[in-house]
């Protein structure tokens, strides 16, 4: 299935509450997205190679920094995510022939994300929320490894 | 078999020990069937499943969520001898409800979450990381009496 299906799988509401949500995030976009790293380097080793040439210790300047570009590329792609194609084009070009990460990698970055959701925002990260959110990170993450091959 | 550190080992007894089992086990598993709609092909009989808030306040759910979140407890009770603690329940997944065992991955990471939400900061990547090697083995466990 394309991304852009899988992104026109998100009703109209679940659209309005993700674009709601990232950007009530991005104020601590370096924090939610230390956090989620952090996470996958301690549950999933393998990721950590990826990172060899920086810092990845917590609070870490590199670490930090990482988080927050991260964490604001997938806050504006929330804003239009009709457009995500677009949006992301210059850094499915990034992923595709410079950093090149396995694509099985995003999946748990998705998942630690969602786990630094739900720590970050409690019961307000409702099953609805929850829903809403894996399956707009499951288009992010397929729009980004487009360029693949 | 698998092997656990004495940190693992604690803090899962940790984790579980502050576990409120009555609501986050109905917690976990009426947010794996929002989440992953398809989960509930295996819960027909269960009656009202038609949208988030009639999931949410099912009561076949919640009792079942209950019992999930107390066969668990035997795990962590278990953790040297999972294989033996849940052969029967690998059987009566596989030979009387058919579960595809895909599904169990699902549920622990609807319950990873649901744990995540109500520990907020103490949730730290280690824990995270103990509670989804504990999960893992779990899962793994459920799924040896399938052929």
């Amino acid at each position: 299935m394309g991304p852009a299906r899988q992104a026109a799988m998100l009703s109209k509401k679940e659209k309005e509450l993700i674009a709601d949500i990232w950007e009530s995030l991005t104020p601590v976009a370096e924090d939610i997205g230390a956090d989620a790293l952090l996470r996958m380097f301690a549950s999933y080793p393998g990721t950590k190679t990826y990172f060899s040439h920086l810092d990845i210790s917590p609070r870490s300047a590199h670490l930090l920094s990482h988080g927050k570009k991260i964490v604001l590329a997938i806050a504006e792609g929330a804003q239009d995510i009709g457009q995500l194609t677009v949006t992301l084009a210059p850094l499915q070009t990034l992923h595709a022939y410079q950093l090149r990460i396995d694509p099985t990698n995003f999946k748990l970055f998705s998942h630690c994300m969602l786990v630094a959701l739900a720590c970050h925002m409690g019961e307000d990260f409702t099953p609805v929320a929850h829903a809403a959110m894996d399956k707009y990170l499951s288009a992010f993450a397929a729009v980004l490894s487009e360029k693949y091959r | 078999m698998v092997e656990w550190t004495e940190c693992e080992r604690a803090t899962i007894k940790d984790i579980f020990a502050k576990l409120d089992y009555d609501s986050v086990g109905p917690a976990a598993l009426s947010r794996c069937l929002v989440v992953y709609p398809w989960t509930q092909r295996y819960f027909s009989k269960f009656g009202n499943l038609y949208n988030a808030a009639a999931i949410m306040g099912n009561p076949n759910v919640a009792k079942h969520g209950k019992i999930i979140l107390h066969d668990l407890e035997r795990g962590v009770k278990n953790m040297d001898n999972l294989k033996e603690t849940y052969a029967d329940l690998s059987v009566l997944h596989s030979e009387k409800l058919h579960v595809d065992p895909d599904n169990f991955k699902l549920i622990s990471d609807c319950l990873t979450i649901v744990v995540a939400s109500r520990m907020g900061k103490a949730f730290t990547g280690e824990v995270q990381a103990a509670l989804q090697k504990f999960l893992a083995a779990v899962v793994s466990a459920l799924g040896r009496q399938y052929h």
